[in-house]
């Protein structure tokens, strides 16, 4: 049964997919539940027996292929799938945490009209997410990568009737097709100098004895593209603020927990490459920093509950890369799991705050919560601390370990690296207490009919609340680094510094709760004190709140100019001018010739007579002439 | 001029004659006739051919042109009957109806 497990476990959510789209609007919404949470369970089951063989082989990594493709010379194009101990984890997350928010996801939707179409999608989803972290070669994986893109589009608009929706999933899309080039021509150079695209051949290959002939930085920039564009870093970030715009179960799976951390696992199951690749590794750890601290001091300033989180995910997804750009791969993985847990938890708790105030998402106008949706504020608080790094919650365990890494690495590790990391740390902490306090603890801005309307959500959302804070708690005692690391090596750490590393904990855990101190300094009393700072600061409110402006940026620069070019040259020129004009000129030719020739017709006879002779006339002379 | 010739230059005049008279008047009748001319016109000039070869299929083949003229002016009269019935003119340019 070994060799069809990893099969079943992909093929579980498509199964799904397929059943709730052809007939989840005909047989109803308890036939959708079913089948939509239960097959991603059952996927998960399959996981945790995949699971458990690996560990009785002592980590000997599970491959079977399921399909050939399509065979090319001697090249095999295969659909193979391979079950190492880091795609266990990640399958592991896949599969428990969109258990999980599917799960949510039948109280959250529970009204929707499209509910089928939402089960559908959030399936297919999953299907392609697993493609992803189990293919066993770059294509599979590609094939994936373009598919949890095709879903994310599909989720985000999935309110398609608001055009503003509809145009975050298109953004969303565009965005990540630009990373997707940089994805491909990766893969193309890999496969032109290697001719193999698996991930374990690839990575044999660069620590084989005879280094291949392509430059490892190269590939591994292009596929770093790649990767930025998947994980919203600096300079493909823009879209995942928007994709907000999708229900926030979605947000929660596609744009925290999963799909986003794509990237981070595509460079981390390439560490072979990268680590021969250092180049590549320092630019990788400067942009990771660049989005975390960016994104983090946008994230002070946001006042949309899902915003602020949203920018915090791009804020966190960028500590992942700096971890990744020093050679942490097994740290950067574990913070990928912590993450997931957390941010997971957040996302849920955002929406059944959101859910509780009818749809209400902007901060200012929220607070007072905490008593009357305890569930959902307990788990919320539990998740912000553990984001913030308070210990002995998931996040500080990750987080430190990164910082850690960021001062120690032999890899490219630094002082700058750490000080700007440990910044953006205080400031993860300050946003997101600020956040806890504003909508839980200061007294209410609600208005009065959304105050009335409070309501703490179902069993289904808050049971699932509950599980994600409790991961979230003591998900930081397993140490995933430890565990990967037969499959990826660490980076040896700096002796130097080592007598370090104890005051070092001490000083993450400061930053912590000096986040948490001014954030109640600022916010206990509501936002009197933040206005006041705001008004001080107006200019720098102004940057932060504009997002730095990169979307203006980007419209000036690419937008307008596309548009101009396609207006000017392709459609004026090429389309109006060229295809146009010639086609009008050649039917406009045929009508005035066809005009002249009709005045021929002039209806008297004795003209057509005249005619009929002329050209006897000519053909006897024609013929005369030639005999 | 020997006789030939002038028997020729006689059916070359006919036809002309009944050319111009198609070509420049209107009246569907007086065209009518004109055609008539013009086909006396080929028709001398088929017997003086066939006078002057010698040969009797000339003759018998002037015999059924004249029988295949009056069939065919046995047809345009009745025609020119009912148009002139129905616009009371014989004016051929009263009739250009299908004139684009």
């Amino acid at each position: 049964m070994t060799m069809d497990l990893l099969t079943l476990i992909v093929l579980l959510p498509l199964a799904g997919f397929v059943l709730n789209g052809l007939l989840g609007n005909r047989l109803g919404k308890g036939f959708v539940s079913v089948v939509g949470c239960g097959l991603p369970v059952l996927a998960f089951c399959a996981t945790v027996q995949a699971f458990l063989q690996l560990q009785a082989s002592q980590g000997a990594a599970l491959a079977e292929t399921a399909y050939t493709w399509a065979t090319v010379g001697d090249f095999r194009f295969e659909i193979a799938f391979y079950f190492d101990r880091l795609s266990a984890l990640m399958t592991l997350i896949v599969t428990g945490v969109g258990s999980l928010i599917h799960i949510y996801s039948t109280g959250y939707m529970k009204e929707d009209a499209s509910y089928a179409r939402y089960f559908a999608y959030l399936n297919l989803f999953l299907f392609f997410m697993l493609l992803l972290v189990l293919g066993r070669s770059l294509l599979v994986c590609f094939v994936g990568w373009e598919g949890v893109g095709l879903a994310s589009y599909l989720l985000i608009g999935f309110w398609f009737e608001d055009p503003a929706k509809a145009a975050a999933g298109k953004k969303a899309f565009i965005t990540n097709r630009v990373g997707d080039a940089g994805f491909l021509l990766g893969m193309f150079l890999l496969y032109h100098a290697l001719g193999t695209l698996d991930f374990d051949a690839v990575n044999e290959a660069f620590n084989g004895p005879v280094a291949p002939a392509v430059s490892a930085s190269l590939v591994g920039v292009l596929l770093f593209i790649g990767a930025t564009g998947k994980s919203a870093q600096i300079p493909l970030h823009v879209w995942l603020p928007d994709a907000m715009a999708g229900p926030t179960p979605v947000s929660a799976l596609i744009h925290a927990a999963t799909m986003v951390t794509a990237g981070v696992y595509l460079v981390a199951r390439l560490n072979g490459l990268y680590l021969h690749a250092p180049e590549a590794s320092q630019l990788i750890a400067v942009v990771g920093l660049a989005t975390a601290f960016f994104a983090a001091t946008i994230a002070v300033v946001q006042t949309d509950i899902k915003k602020v989180l949203a920018y915090s995910t791009v804020s966190q997804l960028g500590f992942m890369f700096v971890a990744l750009g020093v050679g942490a791969y097994g740290v950067a993985v574990f913070h990928v799991y912590t993450h997931a847990f957390f941010k997971a938890c957040l996302f849920l708790g955002a929406g059944s705050v959101i859910h509780a105030l009818s749809g209400e998402q902007d901060i200012r106008r929220m607070g007072g919560l905490a008593k009357r949706i305890p569930i959902t504020f307990v788990t919320f608080a539990v998740a912000t601390a553990a984001i913030a790094g308070i210990p002995p919650l998931a996040g500080f365990f990750s987080k430190d370990e990164i910082l850690w890494f960021a001062l120690a690495s032999e890899r490219g590790g630094s002082p700058l690296l750490w000080a700007v990391a440990s910044f953006t740390a205080l400031m993860t902490a300050f946003y997101m207490f600020r956040l806890l306090w504003l909508t839980f603890l200061t007294p209410s801005r609600m208005d009065h009919e959304t105050e009335h309307h409070v309501h703490e959500s179902p069993f289904s959302m808050t049971g699932v609340l509950i599980v994600l804070a409790i991961l979230s708690a003591i998900g930081g005692f397993f140490h995933v680094y430890h565990f990967l690391e037969p499959v990826m090596p660490m980076p040896a750490e700096s002796e130097a510094l080592e007598h370090l590393k104890l005051p070092l904990i001490f000083f993450a855990v400061a930053t912590g709760l000096a986040g948490l101190a001014l954030a109640v300094f600022v916010y206990r009393g509501g936002l009197g004190r933040a206005e006041q700072l705001q008004r001080r600061f107006a200019g720098l409110h102004r940057v932060l709140s504009g997002k730095y402006y990169v979307d203006e940026l980007y419209e000036a620069v690419l937008g307008r100019p596309l548009h101009w070019i396609s207006e000017r040259v392709f459609l004026g020129l090429g389309d109006r001018a060229l295809i146009d004009g010639s086609l009008h000129g050649l039917t406009g030719l045929a009508q005035r010739a066809a005009g002249r020739l009709s005045r021929v017709e002039t209806g008297n006879l004795q003209f057509y007579v005249l005619l009929a002779v002329l050209g006897v006339v000519a053909s006897l002379a024609w013929m005369w002439g030639h005999g | 001029m020997d006789r030939t010739q002038l028997l020729l230059t006689l059916s070359i005049a006919l036809f002309c004659l009944g050319l111009v008279g198609v070509m420049i008047r209107r009246n569907a009748l007086v065209m009518l006739m004109c055609m008539e001319l013009m086909l006396n016109g080929v028709i001398l000039s088929l017997v003086t051919f066939a006078e002057r070869t010698a040969t009797l299929s000339g003759a018998v083949l002037v015999f059924l042109v004249f029988v295949v003229a009056a069939a065919e002016i046995a047809i345009a009269i009745p025609i020119v009957l009912l148009l002139s019935r129905q616009r009371h003119t014989l004016d051929v340019g009263a009739y250009s109806e299908l004139k684009g």
